[in-house]
Order: C-alpha cells, then sequence, then structure tokens
C-alpha cells in the first residue's frame, strides 16, 4: 500500500493550449492540486473540458506549455523524449478505453511487451506476464490473439500489460467506455482490486457515474479549470 | 526473436497486399537479375579472356590478313612462349540461322594456348592426324546432335565454296566462363585448298593469338611486336586479348547502357511501389505505433520496426527473385545459345539482387519511419477508436 499522507503527483500551475493555424485553444488553464499515494482518482467533466489532456501529461504522453508535473519527485517537464519514454515505461501503466491490444501479439505477447524495455531474462519475463494475467484472470488465455477475446477480456489483458511492470501510477481513460454493463463491471471490480491491494495510485477519466463511484476523489474539470472536488 | 517475430506477422497482416507487393519484388529481381546477366553473357569473351594472351591483327583493320611469315619472327620475341594463329572462316551450317563462331586455326598451338578447351587425348591425336579433322564444343555438338565421326559441310562466305570437315574432336570448357559453342579446323586444310583456288590468299592469318610467359611482359611484348613491324606493308596492332574483345563490345555499348538503364529503372520502379505500401502500411498502424511509444519504446524502436518490415518484404521478393532467377536463365540460356554461347548467373549479379532489394527496403521505410518516429503520441492515440 502507498502512503496516503504524501501526495505521489504534484500539479503546479499546469497550462496546455492547441494550435488550429493561426488559432490558439486554451484547453487547461493554470491548473494546481495534488495527488496522494494511493489514490483512486476520478477525472470528469463534459467532453472537451480537457480531462483527456490532463491525463497524457500526467502520463508524460503529451507537453505541457508550463506548469510542473513532480512525479514520485521528479518533475516529468523537464525530462526529454527519450528519458521521458524511459521514465513512462517504468513508472506508469495504461489502460485505454478502446484496449490498444496489438492485434498480431497474442494476450501473452501483449503482456510481454513492456518488459522487452526491461533486463529481465525470458524466464524472468515469463513469470511476470503468468502472474499478471493470473490477476486479471485470463490464466488459461494467454495464446489467444485479441480477436478471438471479448471486449472485456481484451480490456482484462490491457490492464495485465499495464500491471506486469509494477508501476506506481495506473492512468485510465474510460476504460469502460466501449463495454457492455457487465464487464464494465468486472473491469471496474478489477480496477478497484488493484488499488485496493497492490496500493496502485489510480487516475481514471470518466463520463460513467458508476466508474466514478468506485474513486475515493472525483474532481470535476470544466473549459480547462477544475472546479469542485467530492471525496 | 520477438522482434523477428513480430515483423513477420505485421509484414503479413494484410496478406492480398503483402503478396501483390511481394510479388512485384520477385518481378522486379528476377528481371533485374536477368538483365545484369545478359550484360554479363556480353562481356562473357571479356571474362574468359587469359591476361597472359595477346592478339595481333593488322593495323589498319580486322578484315585485313597478316602474312603467315610474321610467326617466326613474332616467336624469337623474349616472352613469346607460343605463337598461334588463325582466320575466322564465317561458315554457314545449312541455314544462315545457324550461326555460330567457326575459325580455322593451327590446332595444336591453339590448344596449348587455350588451356581451358579440354579435349581428351585420343580425339586430340585423331584430330592431329586427320587435314579435315574439325573440333566443336559440347554445347555446339549437343545443339546440331553432331557426334565424333559425323561429316559436317560449312557453306563458305568469306572462303567461297562447300568445305567438308570431319568431326574428330569434342571438347568441353574447364570452367562455366569457357565457351563451348566453337567449331574450329585445321589452318592448313584452308591455306592449302586457298592456295589452289585462289592463290592471292594463301599465307595469309587474320590474327595471331600469342602466349607469353607472364602477364607482366606484355606490354613490352606488345611494344616489340608493333615495332618489329613498324612501317612493313602490314603492320601490326597487338593488344591483350581482354583489350581486343572489350573493342568488340564497344561496337555494341549503346545496347549495353541502354539494358544496364532499364535494369536500374526496374528497381526505381519497384522501389515507389514499397514505399507506397509503406506509406500506407505506416498511416493504418500510426495507432498501433502510438501505443508502442506510449508503453516506453523510442523513436528508434519505431523506426526499426517499419525498416523492418520493409526489409521483410523486400527480402522475400528477393529470395524468390533470385530462386527463379536460375530456372529462367537457364530457359532463356538453352532459347538464346546460338547468340548468347555463355548465360551463367554469376555471383556478383546475386550481391547486386540483395543490394537492390535492401537498398528499396531501406529507402521505402525512410518516409514512413520518420513520420511515425516524430509523431506526436496524444495525435496517433486519437487515430484509434
Amino acid at each position: 500500500m502507498g502512503n496516503p499522507d504524501k501526495p505521489i503527483v504534484r500539479i503546479r500551475n499546469l497550462s496546455k493550449s492547441y494550435r488550429r493555424g493561426s488559432q490558439v485553444i486554451p484547453v487547461l488553464e493554470d491548473i494546481s492540486f495534488d495527488i496522494p499515494d494511493g489514490e483512486f482518482l476520478a477525472l470528469m467533466g463534459p467532453s472537451g473540458s480537457g480531462k483527456s489532456t490532463l491525463l497524457n501529461l500526467l502520463a508524460g504522453i503529451d507537453k505541457a506549455d508550463c506548469g510542473t508535473i513532480e512525479i514520485g519527485g521528479i518533475d516529468i517537464t523537464t525530462l526529454d523524449e527519450t528519458a521521458l519514454a524511459g521514465w513512462r515505461a517504468l513508472n506508469v501503466g495504461f489502460i485505454f478505453q478502446f484496449y490498444n491490444l496489438i492485434p498480431v501479439l497474442t494476450a501473452f505477447e501483449n503482456v510481454e511487451l513492456p518488459l522487452l524495455l526491461t533486463r529481465l531474462s525470458k524466464k524472468e519475463r515469463r513469470d511476470h506476464v503468468e502472474t499478471a494475467l493470473r490477476v486479471v484472470g485470463l490464466a488459461d488465455r494467454m495464446a489467444h490473439y485479441p480477436s478471438q477475446l471479448s471486449g472485456g477480456q481484451q480490456q482484462r489483458v490491457a490492464i495485465a500489460r499495464a500491471v506486469v511492470t509494477d508501476p506506481a501510477i495506473l492512468v485510465a481513460d474510460e476504460p469502460t467506455g466501449d463495454l457492455d454493463r457487465h464487464s464494465a463491471g468486472e473491469i471496474l471490480d478489477l480496477v478497484d482490486r488493484l488499488n485496493h491491494e497492490s496500493g496502485k495510485t489510480i487516475i481514471m477519466v470518466t463520463h460513467d457515474p458508476r466508474a466514478a463511484d468506485k474513486a475515493h476523489t472525483i474532481r470535476y474539470l470544466e473549459k480547462g479549470e477544475l472546479k469542485d472536488v467530492c471525496a | 526473436m520477438f522482434a523477428l517475430k513480430l515483423l513477420w506477422r505485421n509484414a503479413f497482416r494484410h496478406r492480398l497486399r503483402t503478396f501483390l507487393t511481394v510479388l512485384g519484388i520477385t518481378v522486379a529481381i528476377l528481371a533485374f537479375g536477368m538483365l545484369r546477366t545478359f550484360i554479363d553473357a556480353w562481356y562473357a569473351g571479356v571474362e574468359a579472356s587469359s591476361a597472359s594472351r595477346l592478339v595481333t591483327r593488322n593495323a589498319i583493320s580486322l578484315i585485313f590478313p597478316l602474312p603467315i611469315s610474321y610467326k617466326d619472327r613474332i616467336r624469337q620475341i623474349e616472352g613469346v612462349k607460343i605463337v598461334s594463329y588463325g582466320n575466322w572462316f564465317g561458315g554457314i551450317y545449312i541455314d544462315e540461322k545457324n550461326l555460330f563462331a567457326n575459325f580455322a586455326v593451327d590446332i595444336e598451338s591453339y590448344l596449348k594456348l587455350y588451356t581451358e578447351f579440354i579435349l581428351p587425348p585420343e580425339q586430340h591425336a585423331a584430330v592431329v592426324r586427320d587435314r579435315k579433322a574439325c573440333v566443336a564444343g559440347r554445347k555446339l555438338a549437343d545443339r546440331f546432335g553432331w557426334k565424333i565421326g559425323d561429316s559436317i559441310v560449312l557453306k563458305g562466305t568469306i572462303f567461297p565454296g562447300d568445305w567438308e570437315f570431319v568431326l574428330r574432336g569434342i571438347y568441353h570448357g574447364r570452367d562455366k566462363t569457357a565457351d563451348e559453342s566453337q567449331m574450329f579446323f585445321h589452318w592448313n586444310y584452308l591455306n592449302e585448298t586457298m592456295k589452289k583456288l585462289v592463290p592471292r590468299r594463301a599465307d595469309q592469318v587474320g590474327f595471331y593469338m600469342i602466349g607469353i610467359t607472364s602477364p607482366a611482359l606484355s606490354s613490352d611484348v606488345t611494344l616489340a611486336i608493333d615495332g618489329i613491324f613498324r612501317n612493313s606493308l602490314a603492320e601490326t596492332l597487338t593488344e591483350s586479348e581482354k583489350a581486343f574483345a572489350l573493342g568488340f563490345i564497344s561496337m555494341t555499348e549503346a545496347i549495353v547502357i541502354a539494358i544496364k538503364l532499364v535494369s536500374f529503372v526496374v528497381i526505381i520502379i519497384i522501389m515507389a511501389v514499397v514505399a507506397n505500401t509503406m506509406a500506407m502500411t505506416a498511416r493504418e498502424r500510426i495507432g498501433g505505433y502510438a501505443v508502442f511509444k506510449t508503453l516506453g519504446f523510442g523513436a528508434g524502436h519505431i523506426a526499426g520496426m517499419i525498416f523492418g518490415e520493409s526489409l521483410v518484404l523486400t527480402m522475400t521478393g528477393c529470395a524468390l527473385g533470385i530462386a527463379l532467377t536460375f530456372p529462367a536463365a537457364r530457359a532463356f540460356a538453352a532459347a538464346m545459345s546460338n547468340y548468347l554461347p555463355i548465360f551463367n548467373v554469376s555471383a556478383s549479379t546475386i550481391y547486386m539482387d540483395i543490394a537492390a532489394a535492401l537498398l528499396v527496403g531501406v529507402v521505402a521505410g525512410i518516409f514512413p519511419a520518420w513520420r511515425a518516429a516524430n509523431m506526436r503520441i496524444a495525435e496517433g492515440l486519437s487515430r484509434i477508436g
């Protein structure tokens, strides 16, 4: 379990805008907040409010215009592309709305992908992958390709891929957005279990109030500004 | 291992597109290999030439003869080991379409000079004994179904009349570069006949073939021979056998250049086809590449994946193209043996095939790799769904 008194994420004066031709469109404006270690945070808000952009910035897959994002004591806004890629591989697990599995790789191989960037031996990689797939309940589907799995099963493979390197933070962008009610429930239970049992800090963007109910904290974004906090 | 598996599976994800692209590369490599082999065949005489052999001919032109009396004077020059001589006979066998090279030569010295023509000893002895004997290469004998003892009649063009020979020897080449489609017979037979029919054309040879003791002496011997006959009625031009053969090639230089250009155009066309395939592939997979980047794979990994996939396609096509080049070359050689007696796929052609395929693979991957490597992850992910 993480230390809830200590923030794992410190965001200060974060701003982000996009350019469309000569027009500058502000997406996030002067955002500051902390996320405690072991937190399960849901980011909600209308479409275009900047939720996914904020998530991308926190996960180090996009660059802020200004401000700082300190994660685990490292200001990731100062890292270059190569350093950021290495940091992502070790510290963040990603869960996407459309699972984003590689279709030509089996469930086992998809989960193994992030481990290829580590120094683990083949046997160690195998052990890690098997453990991760067991955690998500898909130990018997290792050799299946994504097209041979249901949406819920694919998302569970994606979760196994996200946790296989044992990152401190999991970021999830609408993880139930493409699933039926039953599968969505299973995925949310799994994410909740990862938070409770493994102490992962979860940052989840969602429109689904049922998903948000699982979170400890809900932050609302509107027009690029943080509005309310519900604990 | 994992990377190879990923590259292979990605490359064959769109089977029809991959099949058509590989087919295109296969055909291009086959065409490239055949054209390069055709150029090699053109230069076969040059390749077969020896640095220890010189050719002396009339300085005005090859069609003007030299006196046979030059033979002894050439033999006396330091560095000269063997002197042979002969005439291009240019006889026709039954029909003009049955084209092959035939010479009247001093057979004994000629075979000593051309050690790459292997003649069994008993046949050699039979050839020497019989004034009307002729020797044919194995391919030529096979082509017309000639056997030892067969009577062969050539219709003379330069030397008029019907000339009757008896096939006493069939030589085979020591290696693949030796021309097995020639026929030669005793120069004395030609000369004695000419003495009776056209005496003014007797005792004249078209060329001297000279064997020297060391290739290093080539230029000294050349200068010495031409020096002896300077200011004579028949001045000589001596050159290495290679230069002599290249002299013939230079007459058809334009054709060779055109074939070379076509072979490169084939590669440029297939380069455009593969580049188009890779651009389409990379565009479709931009989301996938974004996922790889998200997981921590760097721009180098992404570029490696695209170049790797491009090379899987081109090298698969290259392997198939090379495999097909050999039977295609054999079939072409059989059909064109009248004109191209040596048509062998050389090692250098295979290396050029591989180099061309590598070049196509790399060039085709440059733009998509650059684009994918520099893509913003958030932008790539936004293409999914």
